[in-house]
């Protein structure tokens, strides 16, 4: 909401800084975001009278004049070239080391070997119009009519001595969208009277009701529709003063009745509309729900087909404007209009919301209406419109008017109690104080004892119940006085995380534990990271976003794989030499598209890593450090994923149960990503483990004897995998608790097709210890089995 | 055999009386030991030669030997202690290294700038009593906004750029949403913390389209705004510093009321005026109020028995500050020389 100085002191006696007031309304709850000093271009511009007027010797069309400006020197000299110029005129005179309109820098130079000490300015070089100063649109120098002393600042002439409040007003205060709705909150807070609108005006010995007929169909939509006739209309030019008021709040002038109209949305913020009777059919004005199909034009010379959502004023035969968002191209006023019909309505905010998006038709009219406008002010508004029809003496009034629906509108009044509000507030603000804010705010306050009755203004729609009461009494009282106390009367409670939230905590340790660090994605990636990844036929199960920002962020994703390459590739794009991410992050999973229920949000940790020394043992090392960390142990099958390595890919078991898998970034894929260093990517489902994971430590006694070991060089087929190797050592001797491959060999003496391999053995003992004869018993049982099942030979 | 015993304790003395023995290594000492001590050595052929004296003269030839071969062993004992020192020396002399050179290390991870902030103030708040929920992030219209006062179609909706999915569900905008499910599970008193991902369309160097915030909310009998300020002045004095002061000032939310904007005293300048609080010295970083009347009817909790505060604060703003990281882009590049500086 824009608000000029200037406008707001019509209405307050504002004696304190436009800085301070700034300060004042920030505390109050209205935070101004810019102070914008309208004139902050123009400087050393000041009024000088032209004395003398000589040709310039060397040039014809350049003039030598002598300037009085009083105190900046009364015998100035400039050359200008400007026709319209004479001996006696006031001008605007730009003094050397000035500046202008758009930062144009004035300073003192020869024009054709004369010396011209400034710069005589038009009403462009001042970055003003007509509407500012007339005259200002002549092309030449802006001869000024006023008389004024020599040396004034141009500013305070042409109405650019002012400020501009840029003010945030919350959602809950569309009374405040307004000139005249910032200066009752700026009475307030100065504790100054607020002075009345001119409301009064005198009407004509005609009726409205003669003249047109008006009816509302759709109460629903339009709780207060308020029409009054006026003719004998002289569509003239404004007058200076609400030309410039419009202007400062950056609207251009048209003609008086627009004029009037616009100048009551700012001031009150009650959007108006004047229907040209003559082009009303049967004089008639029916608010309605559109037909289904029925088309308009509005003003912009936009077509719409509308439906019975959207809400319409039509005449007898059509509709002549789109309620609240923009009359009709049919009936909006023109150089000839006579007559018309002044429109002042509350439409309903939720319906002028809708169609405004709907049909993507949006105006100052329909962003008012979509904040709400107040029945009360509906009816001040055509007031105020009709006092400047007469003040403007653009027309004669009618003596009645219709004004259909909230014709009464019956004041809110709030019970509360001084307690009450301080028991919200926990501080003991006097009743005297509290009367007084509210008083100061036009809440009428009947207090009994500790009892309070408030009336609430008629404008604030927005206060319903004691804490909105609570509220206005702290903000103008001072949050200051909020001292802090701490949960006085409150019960103790327990806090903290959960085991469940715990444990996510040790999966990402885990991790760290490794070099792992933890990366945040988005939880939206694209189609084509579908296609990249090759598993486009997973898409048509993803959920997708309506109103994505873009399309590469549209999906929600039902893999973290995407998003874990992304990073790894942004990194190495950078020249990063390694990297070993993880995240942990949930995926989203539709039970059926559209969404009919909430969709499962299941937690997955992506780890993906590249660099010197790094290949598809490292990143099954992290996902060993996750089940260690939940005391699992997970099994790998060589496995195959569309978009890894097909010889370097595992799926990961918990018994029966794949819970992730893991693998080379595909060469194809990284090849088309241009990557020159291998990629290993993995996904575990965190829900699965950490639901199957142990909780807690259980210790287990040390060995009583010392453990045993022995090393066992084996020559198995080059196929043979080390987990079916690993296990069956296992199974065929109770005592062995570790199994560890320590070295692969292939050469000729094992012969083609074959691997040695080399493990070591641990043998732990339990009720007795272990001999050297035992062991080798052991051993030459774990042989012959191996032996047996798999064919392996002893090197 | 007096003379040769007393020639070879001179032989002795004299290299115990000079810089003792020349044997640069334990060998040659030993080699030199045996040359006296061993079994065909000078000493021992003295004892062989002991049958060659008169037994008058036994006894005291015996004990001259038995003085000889004490003293030898004495001063070989000497010179090996010796000669370990200096060989010990010689050892540690040679193996000086460069300890300016590179350590060996497991290096250990990192946690994102965001769940370092999370972390914290779940610390802060589980101090405090709060529990922790994390509500879906796929939300249904009811619990991003109506449930919290917020009808279709209201202007406040404007606040937020919403994701939709379909009419009804939708990406959540706040971890408000939290609020509901909380309440509608659980009776007061309730101390609470919703922490998790939210969404909005928008982006820029101050605004992603999805970020991290922590909703707090208490309900109970007698709370009042000022519990609500003591809170976050302990909140502020310790995620920042103890000097930290906060400012509430008036604000609107549909499911607060009052609402207020919480600002806290900069911590780069404290209080001053900087570039990073823009002159004024404060720095906004969190909207907070008392329990909307109809979200606590909504959540069929009694307003008149029950009053609450909420809070919401966003993490990657706290992270921001904290770190005085410029551009929230920087959190969700996950370039490893960013994250690696998060050693939590």
């Amino acid at each position: 909401m824009k608000a000029p100085l200037s406008w707001l002191k019509d209405y307050v006696d504002i004696d304190i800084t436009a800085q301070e007031l700034t300060e004042k309304l920030f505390s109050c709850g209205f935070e101004v975001e810019e102070l914008i000093y309208v004139g902050e271009e123009i400087d050393r511009c000041v009024v000088g009278r032209i004395e003398k007027i000589e040709k310039h010797p060397d040039a014809d069309k350049l003039k030598i004049c002598k300037l009085n400006c009083g105190a900046f020197g009364s015998e100035i000299q400039i050359v200008t070239g400007a026709d319209n110029v004479f001996e006696g005129a006031l001008v605007p005179v730009a003094l050397d080391d000035s500046s202008l309109h758009g930062g144009v820098k004035i300073k003192k130079g020869k024009l054709r070997g004369i010396e011209s000490c400034g710069m005589l300015c038009s009403g462009e070089e001042l970055g003003i119009n007509d509407d500012w100063y007339e005259g200002a649109d002549v092309n030449g120098i802006l001869i000024l009519h006023d008389e004024v002393p020599l040396g004034t600042d141009i500013k305070k002439i042409v109405g650019l001595d002012d400020y501009i409040f840029d003010i945030s007003v919350t959602a809950n205060r569309p009374d405040c969208q307004s000139i005249y709705g910032i200066a009752r909150e700026v009475a307030a807070v100065l504790d100054k009277p607020l002075a009345p609108l001119d409301l009064a005006y005198g009407a004509g010995e005609f009726t409205t009701s003669e003249r047109v007929n008006v009816t509302v169909e759709a109460p629903d939509l339009c709780p207060r529709y308020v029409a009054h006739y006026v003719r004998e209309l002289k569509i003239e030019k404004s007058p200076q003063w609400m030309r410039r008021r419009l202007a400062l709040a950056g609207l251009r002038s048209i003609n008086n009745v627009v004029d009037i109209t616009n100048f009551v949305l700012l001031e009150l913020g009650q959007p108006m509309h004047a229907f040209d009777l003559a082009r009303v059919a049967e004089s008639s004005i029916c608010v309605r729900r559109a037909e289904e199909g029925e088309k308009i034009t509005t003003l912009d010379e936009k077509e719409f087909t509308l439906s019975s959502e959207n809400l319409v004023i039509a005449d007898g035969e059509k509709p002549v404007a789109l309620a609240g968002v923009m009359g009709g191209l049919n009936s909006g006023i023109t150089e000839e209009t006579k007559e018309v019909l002044f429109e002042s309505a509350k439409f309903e905010r939720a319906n002028i919301r809708r169609t405004s998006r709907k049909l993507g038709q949006k105006s100052d009219s329909s962003a008012r209406f979509e904040k709400g406008v107040d029945a009360y002010t509906t009816g001040i508004a055509m007031n105020r419109a009709l006092e400047l029809i007469e003040e403007l003496h653009c027309g004669k009034i009618a003596g009645d008017r219709y004004d259909i629906g909230e014709a009464k509108v019956t004041p809110k009044v709030v019970k509360t109690s001084v307690g009450q509000i301080n028991a919200l507030l926990g501080i003991e603000v006097p009743k005297a104080d509290i009367c007084d804010i509210l008083k100061r705010l036009n809440f009428s306050v009947t207090a009994r004892g500790d009892a309070l009755s408030v009336t609430v203004p008629a404008y604030r729609e927005d206060v319903d119940g004691y804490p909105d009461i609570a509220e206005e009494v702290i903000r103008m009282y001072g949050y200051d006085h909020i001292e802090g106390t701490f949960l006085k009367s409150a019960s103790v409670t327990n806090g903290g995380l959960n085991d469940e939230q715990r444990t996510e905590e040790r999966a990402k340790a885990a991790l760290r534990g490794q070099a792992f660090c933890e990366i945040i994605t988005y939880s939206f990636v694209s189609p084509k990271d579908y296609e990249q990844l090759r598993i486009e036929d997973e898409l048509a199960k993803a959920i997708r976003i309506q109103n994505p920002i873009g399309e590469d962020m549209s999906v929600m994703r039902t893999t973290l794989a995407p998003s874990m390459l992304g990073s790894l590739v942004r990194n190495i794009r950078r020249g990063n030499e390694g990297a070993r991410l993880y995240e942990l992050a949930n995926i989203y999973l539709a039970e059926s598209l559209p969404l009919a229920s909430l969709p499962e949000e299941r937690k997955t940790v992506s780890v993906g890593l590249y660099g010197a020394g790094e290949d598809f043992y490292s990143a099954k090392g992290a996902f060993e450090a996750v089940a260690a960390a939940f005391g699992l142990h997970f099994a790998y099958r060589s496995a195959q994923r569309p978009f890894l390595h097909p010889g370097k890919t595992a799926e990961v078991f918990l018994g029966e149960e794949c819970v992730g898998y893991l693998g080379e970034l595909a060469p194809d894929i990284a090849e088309e990503l241009s990557l020159e260093t291998e990629v290993y990517i993995g996904e575990l489902d965190y829900a699965k483990i950490a639901a199957r994971g142990k909780t807690g430590i259980k210790y287990r006694p040390l060995p009583k004897f010392p453990e045993v070991r022995r090393d066992l060089a084996l020559v198995a087929e080059e196929g043979m995998a080390c987990a079916q190797v690993e296990s069956a050592i296992r199974e065929s001797c109770k005592y062995v608790t570790d199994v560890r491959l320590f070295d692969i060999y292939r050469g000729e003496q094992i012969g083609e097709g074959k691997k040695s391999m080399a493990f070591s053995l641990t043998f732990t003992p339990r009720e007795k210890a272990i001999s050297p004869e035992d062991a080798d018993g052991y051993v030459k049982r774990i042989l012959k089995s191996l032996h047996e099942k798999l064919a392996i030979e002893l090197r | 055999m007096k003379e040769q015993i007393e020639s070879i304790r001179a032989e002795l003395e004299a290299l115990a009386a000079g810089e003792g023995p020349a044997a640069s290594s334990s060998r040659e000492l030993y080699e030199l030991k045996m040359e006296y001590l061993g079994k065909t050595g000078k000493i021992s052929a003295l004892s062989k030669g002991m049958r060659d004296v008169s037994p008058e003269e036994r006894p005291a030839v015996g004990s001259m030997v038995g003085e000889l071969r004490k003293r030898a062993e004495e001063l070989f004992e000497q010179w090996e202690r010796e000669l370990k020192k200096k060989e010990l020396s010689a050892k540690i002399a040679r193996e000086k290294i460069d300890v300016t050179m590179p350590a060996r290390f497991a290096e250990t991870g990192s946690v994102h700038p965001v769940s370092l902030v999370r972390q914290e103030l779940i610390d802060i708040f589980a101090g405090m009593g709060f529990d922790v929920f994390e509500g879906p992030e796929i939300e249904k219209d009811y619990y991003n906004f109506q449930a919290l006062n917020i009808p279709a179609d209201h202007p406040a909706r404007d606040m937020q750029d919403t994701f939709f999915i379909t009419g009804e569900y939708l990406l959540r905008s706040q971890t408000s949403s939290g609020q509901i499910r909380v309440m509608e599970n659980k009776k007061p008193p309730i101390k609470v913390l919703s922490p998790g991902r939210v969404y909005r369309s928008d982006s820029d160097a101050t605004h992603s389209p999805m970020f991290h915030q922590m909703e707090g909310l208490v309900v109970d009998r007698g709370i009042t705004l000022n519990d609500l300020k003591g809170m976050l002045d302990e909140f502020a004095r310790r995620m920042f510093s103890s000097n930290t002061k906060t400012r509430l000032r008036p604000s609107y939310f549909p499911f607060t009321e009052p609402s207020v904007e919480v600002d806290l005293s900069c911590s780069n300048c404290g209080g001053k005026g900087c570039r990073i609080c823009k002159g004024t010295g404060w720095i906004e970083v969190l909207g907070a109020g008392m329990v909307n009347r109809r979200v606590l009817e909504n959540c069929n909790i009694d307003p008149d028995e029950f009053t609450g505060f909420a809070f919401g604060i966003g993490l990657e703003r706290i992270a921001m500050i904290k770190y005085g990281i410029g551009d929230i882009r920087l959190m969700f590049e996950n370039d490893v020389r960013f994250l690696k500086q998060f050693k939590g």
